[in-house]
């Protein structure tokens, strides 16, 4: 057989939809037998609490398309334009934006960002959290799922070195 | 129609990217040498992702039939 492929990729932000390419990829790979660790640093890092509170940003984000979870197929398809006064001064919007990509993805069948991290884990993805970050941003052991290994820059770049695969997301 | 007898049946439709994979694996793990499994899935993208998983993990696919907007694929284990 032939040997191992490597997959290292770097988890830098936490937004609902920046949170879906690492587990997605992860998780894929190790399926296809590949070997695969996720470095958690910066705003990628509450990716690894519990509980995941990620969210989309709609504010300032003109590639996002703004569509309804319900309706006919053709109200579904249309896109909202919301100028960005109303995404950045109206209380709620966030919120409610992130409720309705979640519906989105739960009725075109996507999984949870929670069901394909805990699919990596089952699969044997390794996921390193960046210990420099947990300092700076006061995240406590205690707050991450088990199963989390923590360190560096070195560590990542030790592993990286022999990848076949790197990503920076 | 296929004439493939498959020993394992995986539902995947109504999944999207990459759930039938990472339950076709999961699935294939749980199974013999030389069984084989039968999925099927309405996911478009799986046509290729399908072929791509099997090339990659050394598991033969045997047949992929398409009828209407369901796809099902027979996979040998290795």
């Amino acid at each position: 057989m032939a040997e191992t492929k490597k997959l290292a990729i770097i988890a830098s932000q936490g937004t609902l939809d920046w949170a879906y390419p690492p587990f997605i990829l992860a998780s894929t790979a190790a399926a296809m037998d590949m070997e695969a660790v996720i470095f958690f640093t910066f705003y990628g890092l509450p990716l690894l609490k519990k509980e995941i509170d990620a969210r989309v940003a709609p504010h300032s984000n003109p590639a996002m398309p703004m569509k309804m979870p319900f309706g006919s197929k053709e109200f579904q398809n249309f896109n909202w334009p919301i100028p960005n006064f109303v995404s950045g001064n109206m209380p709620g919007f966030e919120s409610m934006a992130t409720m309705m990509m979640k519906e989105t993805f739960k009725q075109k069948g996507v999984a949870t960002i929670e069901q394909l991290r805990s699919m990596c884990l089952e699969f044997g993805v390794r996921f390193i959290a960046c210990q420099m970050t947990m300092e700076v941003f006061g995240f406590e052991k205690e707050e991450f799922i088990d199963g989390v290994e923590y360190g560096g820059a070195a560590t990542f770049l030790e592993y990286a070195a022999d990848a076949n695969i790197s990503l920076f997301i | 129609m296929s004439d493939i007898t498959s020993n394992v049946e995986l539902n995947c439709e109504g999944l999207n990217c990459p759930l039938p994979i990472l339950k076709t694996k999961k699935t294939i793990d749980g199974m013999q040498s030389g069984e084989v499994l039968k999925i099927s899935t309405t996911d478009p993208g799986s046509v290729s992702d399908m072929a791509s998983w099997a090339k990659r993990t050394g598991n033969e696919l045997l047949e992929h039939v398409e009828q209407g907007n369901v796809h099902r694929f027979y996979i040998r284990k290795k």
